[in-house]
């Protein structure tokens, strides 16, 4: 059942996944409303889904596909969070799409990995998949933010007169967004590393820092804490942020592509 | 009527050309002296504005090369300069100054500065004696017709001025106004107007930088702001999140060295030029730094250009009152021409007449009082029926576009001389001054 939850919820971010095309060639009210029904209907099916996941007894939400989903449930209840503060909806632009590529892949199928070995530390593990997700979205809003950021700053330098009616935001709401992401995600991303770290600690008695998992996880910390500090010494913004946020972003994908080549994340095989 | 005009605008040249072009204000007298002292050229004035540099003139002969003056004033080609250049003669040139004092040829058409900025040009070539009768016929009336412009139709009503366009320029770089820091460079009154409109809408505090350190002061307390030196200019500007410029420099004042000091002082944080100055106060080069935002007027015309469609049934209307004065005013223009010509064609005849009697006085030995009556009754009405028809078509092609070329042919056949014809204190007692 819950995976017929995730696709109703599919369905609905599907209409932000038009949006997102829609809005960066004109502007509508009614259709950014639309969307904005639209993603909150999905949220609620996500939540329904996520909820069975739990409601099921066991802890598969440390496989990819579940992962993925928390993820995408994440990234959304961030959007819906900014939308909250500064009413705008245009970093769906962004957010809309990566959300619907993580539930689309979650939806695809079944697959279940259960963590048969991890139980004794069930606690910890659910406290690291719910702090290192939250942090990755937060992550993702910062990226979307700062492409927001190019955008606009390319179109006030443009000057162009019709670049003045622009779904976006003023560019110092865009920067702030993507800052306060940046702040707010950060603490979880840290406890989210501690945590992980003490389930692996538990499970294989020692943290191997060669594995490539956790290299490329403490490699996006690092971006990550790198972004902030010349935030906050030297205020880069535009084109520099920019870079850093990919290069963030990059090493989060990547991080978490590394469940595939990883020894600790292969939950199945140990 | 020998009205002849040429010059730029925002809409015939880019900035770059206008900039070249610019005549500063402490300039504008010699620059009106030289035009006068051209070959073909009675009287001339120029308006040098942001947005455009024009030379009205009254010829000898309607056609002064208007085009060799810029040429030789300014040091530029042909090619560099002919291709942006308009040019009126006449009724059109009537029609234009009209048009440019009723601010219906501005970039935000129905904007009241340029009738200001008209009146001062006007005032400065009088000044020096470059605007007499015929310029200043011209302009009484184009005052007159852009107040009735102004009175009469809505076009400067909701006038989107460059000053509400920048704080719509600002409000997408910072969103909230507030607390936001204003810095005037160069105290003008279009810089006034921009910070007027920025502190209404929620800029918190204001600083103000002039070469004339009085008048910084001055401006600076009409908003309760500080006044700073010139010389302490880019120590203080990264202090601004919005800095309006104008002065009168002939280079930029902001290069891109100082925006990146700006930039690392305020740690990257955006900063906002409005630069309304002629030529640029802020080289285009640091305009190209990030979190630089510079507007230029052509920038800022852009903007606003947006805006103007909602104005242009008011702008109709005014164009309507346009062409309806410059047909009055080329009527009365034409009926004053015909009147020096019928007065001194009446002086002639009457000399004429005055002399043959003088002359055959001797001969008719001496003449009873009635005699006298009856031969100056005689002579009299020969000399009105003779000059009735020349009057009379004087009169009637007055009105017409022939009147130049019967006053011609009256004046050679009756050998008028032409020192008749200026007698401007005459035109003037005739025509209904504004």
């Amino acid at each position: 059942m819950a995976l017929l939850w995730l696709r109703f919820a599919l369905g609905c971010y599907f209409i932000g996944l038009i949006y997102a095309f829609v809005a960066l060639t004109r502007t509508s009210d009614l259709f950014s409303r639309i969307a904005l029904h639209a993603a909150s209907l999905g949220m609620v099916f996500h939540f329904v889904s996520l909820v069975e996941l739990f409601l099921s007894g066991h802890v598969v939400w440390a496989s990819v596909h579940n992962g993925e989903s928390l993820l995408a449930f994440f990234s959304m209840s961030f959007f819906m969070l900014i939308y909250a503060i500064y009413q705008t909806t245009s970093p769906g632009v962004v957010v809309f799409p990566i959300v619907f590529f993580l539930t689309f892949v979650a939806a695809m199928d079944e697959q279940p990995v259960l963590l048969t070995s991890f139980v004794h530390v069930k606690g910890w593990l659910i406290a690291h998949i719910i702090l290192i997700f939250t942090g990755y979205a937060a992550l993702v809003l910062s990226f979307g933010a700062s492409l927001l950021y190019l955008l606009q700053e390319r179109r006030l330098k443009s000057k162009k007169p019709t670049s003045l009616i622009s779904f976006l935001p003023a560019l110092e709401v865009i920067d702030q967004i993507g800052y306060r992401s940046l702040l707010l995600g950060f603490p979880f991303m840290t406890l989210g590393l501690l945590t992980g770290s003490v389930v692996a600690i538990s499970v294989y008695g020692h943290v191997n820092f060669l594995d490539p998992k956790i290299l490329l996880s403490v490699l996006m910390w690092v971006v990550y804490m790198l972004m902030i500090f010349t935030r906050w010494n030297s205020g880069w913004r535009g084109r520099r942020a920019a870079v850093l946020a990919t290069c963030a972003f990059v090493a989060a994908i990547v991080a978490w592509a590394a469940n595939y080549f990883s020894a600790i994340h292969r939950f199945a095989a140990s | 009527m020998r009205y002849q005009l040429i010059g730029v605008n925002h809409k015939s040249a880019p900035l770059e050309v206008r900039e070249r072009l610019a005549i500063p204000e402490s300039r504008l007298p010699d620059a009106c002296r030289d035009l006068t002292a051209y070959p073909g050229i009675e009287e001339g004035m120029i308006i040098s504005t942001c947005n455009r540099v024009e030379l009205v003139t009254h010829t000898t002969n309607g056609s002064a090369d208007l085009r060799g003056f810029l040429h030789k004033h300014f040091h530029l080609t042909a090619e560099e300069l002919d291709a942006h250049l308009y040019e009126f003669r006449e009724k059109d040139a009537v029609r234009h100054i009209f048009r440019v004092a009723s601010s219906l040829d501005s970039m935000v058409v129905g904007e009241a500065q340029i009738l200001g900025q008209v009146k001062e040009a006007y005032a400065t070539a009088r000044a020096v004696g470059a605007v007499r009768g015929q310029l200043d016929q011209l302009f009484s009336r184009a005052f007159a017709v852009a107040k009735r412009v102004r009175s009469e139709t809505e076009v400067g009503s909701s006038s989107v001025s460059i000053a509400s366009v920048a704080v719509e320029l600002a409000k997408k770089i910072f969103g909230s106004l507030q607390g936001k820091t204003v810095f005037i460079v160069g105290a003008g009154k279009m810089s006034e107007l921009a910070a007027r409109h920025l502190m209404a809408h929620g800029c918190a505090s204001i600083f103000v930088a002039n070469r004339t350190y009085e008048r910084a002061i001055g401006l600076a307390q009409k908003f309760n702001g500080q006044a700073i030196k010139f010389d302490d200019l880019y120590n203080t500007c990264d202090r601004a999140d919005i800095v309006i410029t104008s002065t009168g420099a002939p280079h930029a004042i902001f290069r891109r060295e100082h925006g990146e000091q700006f930039l690392a002082r305020r740690k990257n944080k955006p900063m906002f030029f409005i630069d309304i100055a002629v030529p640029r106060d802020v080289s285009p080069e640091m305009a190209k730094l990030d979190g630089i935002f510079a507007y230029d007027m052509d920038d800022l015309q852009q903007a606003v250009s947006s805006h103007v469609a909602d104005r242009h049934k008011e702008a109709e209307l005014a164009e309507a009152i346009i062409t309806s004065e410059v047909e009055k005013f080329d009527a009365r223009l034409h009926t004053l021409d015909v009147v020096p010509t019928i007065v001194s064609l009446q002086d002639h005849l009457e000399t004429i007449r005055q002399a043959e009697i003088d002359r055959v006085r001797g001969r008719l030995g001496h003449m009873t009082p009635e005699q006298e009556i009856a031969v100056e009754a005689l002579t009299r009405g020969i000399i009105n029926k003779v000059m009735h028809t020349p009057i009379t078509t004087l009169k009637t092609a007055a009105k017409e576009a022939e009147a130049t070329t019967v006053i011609d042919v009256v004046r050679r056949l009756f050998n008028l001389r032409d020192k008749d014809s200026a007698a401007p204190n005459q035109k003037n007692e005739l025509g209904t001054r504004p």
